[in-house]
């Protein structure tokens, strides 16, 4: 390939302009800083991008996903374990993958959880209450490098940033009578009162509190008033619409970069924003122990150098460890000597549902719902929120009820026993479609020496450069856990007096399946620790290698937790943003010695 | 496209594909970019022998599925009942659609369980998407389960949560029924 076209140099260059791209780029530009950033999809606003009608179309958002990555450019490779051939995933199912300006933040779903205090700390915590051999050999779980207080200014500054509504469990340490009683303890109220339950959540609200447990509102990123944010970007009250997770607002209701940060940036000199911008490589200088800039492919397929002095890796998980691993920057993890931890510890979210089939008298109304807003939660089999002990596994699950909106195609809910096809079929949708509400787990995923990310060494992109490749099963920890927590859950659901229930649950035999959606909460492979030889960023998410490389997203999880990624991954960006303003862009070094 | 006919029946209450108009989707839908597969990943090599919770691992678009799928059923029908899958009788199809759908049927190159896969998927999209794409004619499938189409406003019903919703469907273009 001939030398890419050489641009005039930047302060610092952004990969990626999702939800930790827009954060950096206000960040930095605040700080006065020239800054590029390269998002690989189209540009996307509000309007015309999610303008109702259009926008309130299941097949084209929902199903075929037009605001996805085109798999047909780029995709992953998957394997369930280091000797098998990994195979392509050529269609959408597991996850889906966002594309664009606001990336998966344009169609996720919006809740908005902090990590729960032990989740940080997790590997310390689990040995000094269950002892030092609690934590199976296999299980390669770590400790954040940073602790819930202080990641608990930018938990509350995010949350006011997105407008969120909720009600706080725990205020300044005191256990309110409402709320999550098991939250770490916030600073601040949260932004906007809570969404009204809908149905099904209220169904699930007088189960949960008739067999002693309290249920709360389930923290939404869905403004439920018109509010304006810290940066002065108005949002606008959610409406239940329906069409929420896989589409983009037309309310400004729903945080995402568009709503709530970017209409600030919009006019700033110092700050261009590049689409159709496809970065192959991150540059070092010939000692290796700088990051120079970038190489990118535009939408002309003309290949560019934005040099900058300052790189920010913003793109998501998985491309952040595609990216660090195509540019040679860190020691790719081995997973038969341990050597490495480019690539390591790759996890997933548990997930399960058990459905309520209610009589027709009971007027579900799936399609009055939208992503968290009016759902309800228990947190009570989360985390380290009960005793281990007996249980032998780590982790848990958070239990919500209700659905994110009744779309057919996606969200029929049929009794499991329903023939697939026929007189029966079109009988069964018509009784069931009304009638029916989901409740569903979301696990814990702990990390494990055989599962990680590497680059697959057949399968390339539409350019010939090497996909990522998945290496990834459960473990039965997991499956323990999703036991037990799945009982919890049918315990209430039965509680709630449907005419029947099914639970989808993954037991032990069931390998990891592409085909089904769990979710997009996709999680390591360049996680952060306390030196170079257990992570490939510090705490202040900044590269060990190279220090003026920056690495957001939850590629820095060390483990999952058993809570939508956005809260804790924006909370760690925005701490580093603040140790940026503070201390690096002031004389850039490494901030914590190795 | 009789196949559609059997997934969705006419016989029955409730509105079939026929009436709904899937086989207008589908035709539609098989000469957009999707049905010439460029919404997957089709590159090269293929495993098909892959482990099914892998995926879909085989070269086809929807397309070749159908073009390849429907030649090899309707060779099928006729060794077996000497006539076209289209011309048998009602109970015969269901008959074969249900060996197909097992896989018990074997087809010479699409497999059955992936030439039933992508017809009961595309029938359910046609019968359940905006009539925008040609299928769900007037709305006959959502108002068959009470679905508002595109309303996607529930401000006047979020405070009046277990009670039954009263307003028929809307589509995109502003239709009502």
């Amino acid at each position: 390939m001939t030398t890419p076209r050489k641009l005039k140099p930047v302060d610092a260059v952004i990969i990626g302009y999702g939800w930790t791209g827009a954060i950096l780029a206000k960040t930095l530009t605040d700080a006065g800083l020239r800054v590029v950033a390269l998002e690989r999809g189209p540009a996307r606003d509000t309007s015309p991008d999610f303008d109702y009608p259009r926008i309130a179309d299941e097949l084209r958002h929902g199903i075929r996903g037009e605001l996805w990555q085109p798999l047909a450019a780029e995709t992953v490779t998957v394997r369930h374990t280091v000797n098998d051939t990994a195979v392509p995933y050529r269609k959408y199912g597991s996850f889906v993958l966002g594309n664009g300006v606001g990336g998966a933040g344009v169609h996720w779903n919006g809740q908005l959880w902090r990590a729960s205090p032990e989740d940080l700390g997790l590997r310390s915590h689990i040995e000094q209450r269950y002892g030092k051999h609690f934590v199976p050999p296999e299980m390669t779980i770590q400790d954040y490098p940073v602790s819930f207080a202080e990641l608990e200014p930018h938990f509350d500054h995010f949350e006011k940033v997105c407008g969120v509504s909720g009600v706080a469990g725990n205020l300044r340490g005191t256990v309110q009578s409402v709320g999550n009683a098991f939250e770490g303890p916030r600073s601040d109220q949260f932004p906007t009162p809570a969404l009204p339950a809908i149905y099904a959540a209220q169904l699930f609200e007088k189960a949960s509190s008739e067999l002693g447990y309290r249920s709360f509102p389930v923290p939404a990123a869905n403004s439920s008033v018109a509010f304006t944010n810290p940066y002065g970007v108005r949002m606008g009250p959610c409406n239940l619409c329906g069409y929420c997770e896989r589409f983009g607002c037309f309310l400004y209701s729903k945080a995402s970069p568009q709503t709530t940060i970017l209409p600030i940036l919009a006019d700033r000199s110092n700050l261009e924003v590049r689409t159709n911008a496809y970065v192959t490589r991150i540059l070092k200088d010939s000692a290796g122990t700088r990051a120079t800039g970038v190489v990118y492919i535009d939408e002309n397929g003309q290949e560019l150098q934005q040099p900058a002095d300052l790189v920010v890796l913003s793109a998501f998980q998985m491309h952040n460890v595609r990216l660090l691993l195509l540019s040679g920057i860190g020691t790719p993890y081995d997973p038969v000597t341990g050597k490495g931890v480019l690539g390591k510890n790759y996890a997933y979210q548990m997930f399960g549902v058990t459905t309520a089939f209610f009589d027709e008298e009971v007027q579900i109304n799936p399609f009055i719902g939208a992503g968290a807003a009016g759902l309800r939660a228990i947190d009570d089999f989360n985390s380290d929120h009960y005793d281990h002990t007996k249980q032998g596994f780590v982790g848990g699950a958070m239990i919500y009820a209700g659905g994110t909106g009744g779309r057919p195609i996606e969200q029929m809910l049929l009794p499991p026993n329903t023939p697939r096809w026929g007189r029966a079929w079109k009988a069964a949708v018509h009784k069931h479609y009304r009638h029916s509400a989901p409740i569903t787990l979301m696990g814990t995923v702990m990390s494990y020496r055989d599962r990680y990310l590497s680059l697959d060494p057949t399968y390339t992109d539409k350019f010939g450069i090497p996909l990522l490749r998945i290496t990834f099963d459960w473990h039965d920890n997991e499956y323990r856990m999703a036991a037990y927590t799945a009982a919890k859950m049918e315990e209430i659901v039965r509680q709630m007096k449907p005419e029947s229930q099914a639970t989808l649950l993954l037991k032990p035999g069931n390998h990891y399946d592409v085909r089904i959606y769990q979710s997009t909460h996709t999680t390591g492979g360049a996680i952060m620790g306390t030196n170079p030889s257990n992570s490939v960023i510090n705490r202040y998410s900044q590269s060990w290698d190279l220090p003026n490389l920056f690495v957001y997203g939850a590629s820095a999880f060390p483990q999952n937790i058993g809570y939508n990624p956005t809260g804790l991954l924006a909370g760690l960006a925005y701490f580093s943003a603040d140790k940026l303003k503070t201390s690096y862009l002031k004389s850039p070094a490494p901030l914590v010695s190795s | 496209m009789a196949a559609v006919s059997r997934l969705i029946p006419t016989e029955g209450a409730g509105p079939g594909a026929i009436e709904a108009g899937v086989s207008e989707f589908i035709d539609r839908q098989m000469e957009l970019p999707y049905g010439h597969g460029s919404f997957f990943y089709l590159r090269g090599p293929f495993h098909p022998e892959s482990p099914a919770t892998l995926g879909y691992q085989l070269r086809y678009t929807p397309r070749e599925i159908y073009r390849l799928g429907i030649e090899d059923t309707n060779a099928a029908a006729r060794k077996i009942h000497g006539m076209d899958f289209a011309r048998l009788e009602a109970a015969h199809q269901d008959r074969m659609l249900e060996s197909i759908e097992k896989g018990l049927l074997e087809l010479p190159t699409v497999p059955a369980s992936t030439l039933f896969a992508q017809l009961l998927e595309n029938t359910r999209e046609g019968y359940f998407s905006d009539p925008i794409y040609g299928g769900n004619r007037d709305m006959v499938a959502w108002r068959w389960i009470g679905f508002p189409g595109a309303r996607a406003d529930f401000t006047d019903w979020i405070d009046q949560a277990g009670t039954e919703y009263p307003y028929g469907p809307v589509s995109i273009r502003g239709t009502k029924a």
